[in-house]
């Protein structure tokens, strides 16, 4: 296959970006897209040019750090994460525009690499629960009903890849964070932090400079691992009720 | 004017509302829609001549009687929608420029999958019902101008009842006379359907009220369904001032 990559390149934080354009002309259906990306970097390194910075840990679809934006879609056009797509997705003698995710909350570090620690923060604020660490517990000592145990590994599922803030008009973070608060939230081992959680993971996300939902839904057209959008209304009626609960 | 909604900026960083600040315009919005729904009913009344329509005009003046003064209930009401008008317009234009800055560096090339056209005209359409809104209450309720030709007395005597009542009736039937004034009422009832086919199911999920895909359903539908609703029970009575069916 032969692809033309139009690639958003940055030399730094603070250096200004620009759209670089690069031939391919060896690449096979079976490569991943991270493959192809290894491919062409092979080939700037023997030009004696630059790799291009893009993130990827696991490759198997599990770690979420593979973020990039393909052809204006977040993991581009499938329902999957950025290594666990194919070239056979794409046409021979396609044009592939590809650029890091777009958020002032998740800056550039160099092209196609983001600074997410912005989640970690949200997750810090409110995305845990407090249990005696040591020896595990029993699993059956604390019996979860089905409905919720289904609901909670759901939204469980969600890898902070951050591809509902990238797809987002607003870059907002609603969804994933509406997938931490439904999967603690359901369990009862997350009741005691629930109302406070909630609270503090909403500030954590506003002082970050996300966006405001308008539940347009394009976080989760977007998301590889398909959380629905309900756990945004989980999110928002989490919040309704804490704010009446919890007194700052 | 710059300082004020600075102020609101940074409410929502430093105190994490960008949900309490949908909350209240969700609950604004829906306070509009009980109201545009009760209104088009009310216009509905002139196909059926000029003492009906009056009539209604008069009983909503004498609304509440003696408890409350004479327009004692409508005055109450326009303060309450004046007042929803100002939360809706204030928290949406922050949450707006908070959405700019959330992503500063737009895409090169980005595309939408679950984004209509009503969702994404959410915020110019929402400028366009205001300008609207200006233009309509000067027309009818503050100058009372008339575009068409001729003036007509504020009162008439009721035939039947020997009142005097208030006398909107000729002022309308003039002015629906005029086709550009129809248009503009068309154009302003497109855009009022569009912010209601979003707005109301947008409103459920900011309410926290769609957690199941049932529920979330039952709202989209009522989007819907209030759009088609009041966008065509505003336009029938203009339309069939035009084409002569009333007032003739
Ligand atoms: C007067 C000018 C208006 C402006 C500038 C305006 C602006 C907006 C904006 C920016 C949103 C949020 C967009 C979103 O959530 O996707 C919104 C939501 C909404 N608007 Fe308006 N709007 C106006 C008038 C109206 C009117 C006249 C109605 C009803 C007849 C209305 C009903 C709603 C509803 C129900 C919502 C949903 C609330 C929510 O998203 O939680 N608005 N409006
Ligand atoms: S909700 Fe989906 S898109 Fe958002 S961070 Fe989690 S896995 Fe990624
Ligand atoms: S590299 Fe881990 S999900 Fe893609």
């Amino acid at each position: 296959m032969r692809i033309t990559l139009n690639v958003h390149r940055q030399a730094g934080p603070s250096a200004p970006g620009h759209m670089e354009t690069y031939q391919l002309d060896d690449v096979t259906p079976d490569m991943s897209f991270l493959e192809m990306l290894d491919v062409l970097n092979e080939n700037l390194q023997d030009d004696g040019q630059e790799p291009i910075a893009f993130d990827s840990d696991c490759r198997e679809g599990i770690c979420g750090t593979c973020g990039m934006v393909i052809n204006g879609q977040p993991h581009g056009p499938e329902v999957t994460t950025t290594c666990q797509l194919h070239m056979r997705s794409f046409r021979d003698g396609d044009t592939i525009t590809v650029e890091p995710w777009r958020a002032d909350a998740f800056p550039v570090l160099r092209d196609l690499v983001v600074d997410r620690t912005a989640f970690d923060r949200i997750i810090q604020a409110g995305g845990f629960i407090s249990v005696n660490t040591g020896s595990a517990p029993e699993a059956h000592s604390v019996p979860v009903p089905k409905p919720q145990a289904d609901r909670a590994f759901e939204a469980a599922t969600c890898i902070g890849c951050g591809a509902c803030v990238a797809a987002c008009p607003n870059a907002a973070g609603m969804l994933f964070m509406g997938a931490k608060v439904t999967h603690l939230g359901e369990l009862p081992q997350g009741q005691p932090e629930r109302w406070s959680r909630v609270i503090d993971m909403v500030k954590a996300h506003d002082a970050e400079g996300f966006g405001g939902c308008t539940n347009i839904g394009e976080c989760a057209a977007a998301c590889p691992k398909e959380i629905p959008l309900d756990v945004i209304s989980q999110l928002n009626a989490d919040y309704r009720k804490a704010r009446s609960k919890v007194k700052d | 004017m710059r300082g004020y909604f600075d102020c609101f900026r940074e409410e929502i960083s430093t105190n994490g509302t960008t949900l309490a600040y949908k909350y209240s315009m969700a609950l604004a919005g829906l306070l509009f829609v009980f109201y545009v729904l009760m209104h088009m009913y009310g216009n509905l009344k002139i196909l059926w001549g000029a003492e009906a329509f009056n009539g209604y005009a008069h009983h909503l003046r004498i609304l509440g009687e003696p408890i409350l003064p004479y327009e004692g209930f409508l005055w109450l009401f326009r303060l309450l929608l004046l007042a929803a008008l100002f939360v809706h317009v204030g928290l949406a234009l922050p949450l707006w420029s908070r959405a700019n800055k959330a992503r500063s560096t737009r895409y090169v090339v980005k595309r939408t999958v679950r984004a209509t056209f009503a969702s994404k005209m959410m915020r110019w359409g929402g400028v366009a019902l205001l300008a609207f809104i200006v233009f309509h209450l000067l027309q009818f309720t503050i100058l009372k101008f008339n575009v068409g030709s001729g003036q007509f007395p504020d009162t008439v005597v009721d035939p039947t009842t020997h009142e005097t009542i208030a006398n909107p009736y000729p002022l309308v039937v003039s002015s629906f006379q005029v086709w550009w004034v129809v248009l503009i009422y068309a154009l302003a009832m497109f855009a009022l359907a569009m912010h209601l086919r979003h707005g109301v199911w947008s409103a459920g999920q900011t309410l926290g009220l769609t957690g199941t895909p049932a529920k979330a359903r039952a709202w989209n539908l009522a989007g819907i369904a209030i759009a088609a609703i009041v966008s065509i029970g505003f336009i029938v009575p203009p339309l069939a001032i035009l084409f002569g069916l009333v007032g003739k």
